[in-house]
């Protein structure tokens, strides 16, 4: 059985989600493993960070660098190669750090790359045994890879439930010594934090939201005039965005804002992993979209399967007259 | 500057519903639409705007068949200035790292200042352009939203990170950049703009034009292997509202009151 390792993300002294998440990934290849974490960084909540993840898994591999202080995935992925057995599996978050990270890693360690893993059915042999989705999460596939030369297995956000187990007490190794000098012809300037737009979305009780299925700027209004006879705000996914028919304040997902309404109107939105992790709070979600196979209809508490542009103007009206 | 960007044909998401073949192993791709994935198309546009301002020639490439070299013309309909098919019964069946073995290999018989790709594809997981990054030495960014020139051997880029916030990188060229949606706005590109490029000349190249051992690519070389397409686990499901129109649009206003969604 190969060693299986997870990378932790961290930001200001706290470990990103996925630390947990991983072991959970970790134990569906093997329910017996002890997956090892790795982690690198530096500065003062560093030390405390690696202690912090003992909790977590029973050995937590440290690598301190000042030239680590921010994840640089170019940096990172020099010193993972330094530092991690060629032939172990590496799990790592399949989000923006992670998609930077990985692939080119999987090069540097020869090893498997298995992209976006939602599910895992098991080690058989040398093959791991994954689940995958293609065409925005229309259709699943099941993917066999060949691990016996080592693996780097990205393992989407959220897909795997953390495991309730009691603290497992364990310790953390120091391999800092093994890195030693890092440079790369990629070097990080700043980050521009994203401004909130003339509506927080983040802070409405009713949202409705459009996609790609509203198919021109103009048909935007027709969503405003809905979202003003409920007394809701407009947001959307990312093609309206791309298009420039809303503000990029306005985008639920990964990539935009995280927001916890109590009733959601997907409009026109297929449903794609990345927009559905901007929605927390377990709102009451109605779905309308025209085609009947569309991944929204499976998260959704009510569907409709219409045309937004000739269902939207229809309640509107029918909303006004009740007032 | 020499910009070559790594396309792919797909089957277009917003025009087809997806489903599976009969036998299980595949999508149904009777009658099904293609075009250029989405995010190769704004990574074309990106080197369009580049050569504009500082020169240069762009090169779209795809490694792939006959059919395939539609996706070529259209984005020389765009305006890039060579097309390049590489093909062979060797690269079927190719996983990630084969392609990125393939277009390594085309890569270092030419000379090119920057590399682009789409972040993803619409049946891929983003894989090819840090491969290729790795597999050439050369740096790579991924979700790239934004490109300035800064001169003959650098750029400030931007990346897409958690929460729509930007990471602003310089990155040294040569080096591949995957590029994100909403980076700018593709130009439209008509009928009559594909007939004009119609018969201009797409050179093909194979594993022996490549040097390359057909034992390192395709379906013998894949290490990751697709077994069968299903349809997910639906979950608990939506109920699905059914009457006419108007029945719906009641029962809705109905449940949105019951839940707080009407004001």
């Amino acid at each position: 059985m190969p060693q299986i390792f997870a990378y932790i993300e961290h930001k200001g002294g706290a470990a990103d989600d996925s630390a947990a998440e991983l072991v959970a990934a970790a134990k569906k290849i093997d329910p017996a493993a002890s997956p090892v974490a790795v982690v690198t960084g530096w500065g003062a909540d560093f030390d405390a960070l690696c202690n912090a993840l003992t909790a977590l898994y029973a050995e937590v591999w440290k690598v301190a660098d000042a030239s680590l202080a921010y994840p640089n995935a170019e940096l990172v992925r020099k010193a993972l190669a330094k530092v991690v057995p060629h032939d172990s599996i590496l799990l790592i978050a399949h989000d923006h750090f992670g998609l930077d990270l990985a692939p080119g890693l999987a090069i540097k360690l020869d090893s498997t790359f298995v992209s976006d893993v939602v599910s895992i059915e098991g080690l058989d042999g040398g093959f791991l045994k994954v689940v995958r989705q293609e065409y925005g999460g229309q259709v699943s596939t099941h993917v066999r890879c060949d691990v016996s030369s080592g693996a780097v297995v990205n393992i989407r956000p959220g897909a795997f439930k953390p495991v309730e187990s009691a603290p497992v007490n364990g310790k953390v190794i120091d391999k800092s010594s093994q890195v030693g000098a890092l440079s790369a012809g990629r070097r990080y300037l700043e980050t521009f934090v994203a401004e909130s737009g003339d509506v927080d979305i983040s802070k409405q009780a009713v949202l409705v939201s459009i996609g790609r299925g509203i198919q021109e700027k103009d048909n935007v209004a027709i969503a405003q005039e809905l979202a003003d006879a409920m007394g809701a705000a407009v947001s959307c996914s990312r093609p309206v965005v791309d298009a420039k028919w809303l503000d990029k304040s306005r985008q639920v997902g990964s990539s935009g804002q995280t927001v916890k309404p109590k009733v959601y109107m997907a409009c026109g939105i297929s449903g794609s992993f990345q927009h559905l992790a901007g929605l927390k709070g377990n709102p009451f979600i109605v779905a309308i979209n025209k085609n009947p196979k569309a991944p929204i209809f499976q998260v959704a508490d009510v569907g409709i399967v219409d045309d937004l542009l000739e269902f939207l103007p229809e309640l509107t009206g029918k909303i006004r007259e009740l007032k | 500057m020499e910009i070559l960007v790594c396309v792919r044909r797909v089957p277009d998401t917003a025009e087809n519903e997806i489903e599976l073949n009969r036998a299980g192993n595949d999508i149904e791709r009777d009658d099904i639409v293609y075009s250029v994935n989405e995010w190769d198309n704004y990574a074309v546009e990106e080197a369009l705007q580049i050569v504009a301002k500082s020169g240069g020639n762009v090169t779209v490439v795809t490694v792939g068949g006959e059919d395939d070299e539609e996706v070529l013309r259209r984005e020389m309909a765009m305006g890039a200035n060579h097309g390049v098919l590489i093909t062979d019964e060797a690269f079927n069946g190719s996983d990630g790292r084969g392609i990125a073995t393939i277009l390594k290999a085309y890569i270092q018989k030419n000379k090119y200042d920057l590399i682009l790709t789409g972040v993803q594809a619409e049946d891929g997981g983003a894989q090819v352009g840090g491969m290729l990054a790795s597999f050439l030495d050369y740096p790579f960014a991924s979700l790239v939203n934004s490109i300035e020139v800064l001169d003959h051997n650098k750029l400030k880029i931007s990346r897409e990170i958690a929460g729509g916030s930007k990471e602003m990188n310089e990155i040294d060229l040569p080096c591949v950049l995957s590029i994100q949606t909403g980076i700018n706005e593709p130009r439209y590109v008509g009928m009559r703009g594909i007939r004009q490029v119609a018969s201009l000349e797409i050179p093909t190249y194979g594993a022996s034009d490549l040097g390359l051992d057909p034992n390192s690519v395709g379906d013998a070389a894949a290490k990751v292997k697709r077994t069968d397409y299903f349809l997910p686990a639906l979950g608990k499901g939506a109920e699905i509202l059914q009457g006419s129109r108007e029945e719906i649009i009641d029962s809705l206003i109905g449940l949105l009151k019951s839940k707080g969604g009407l004001k």
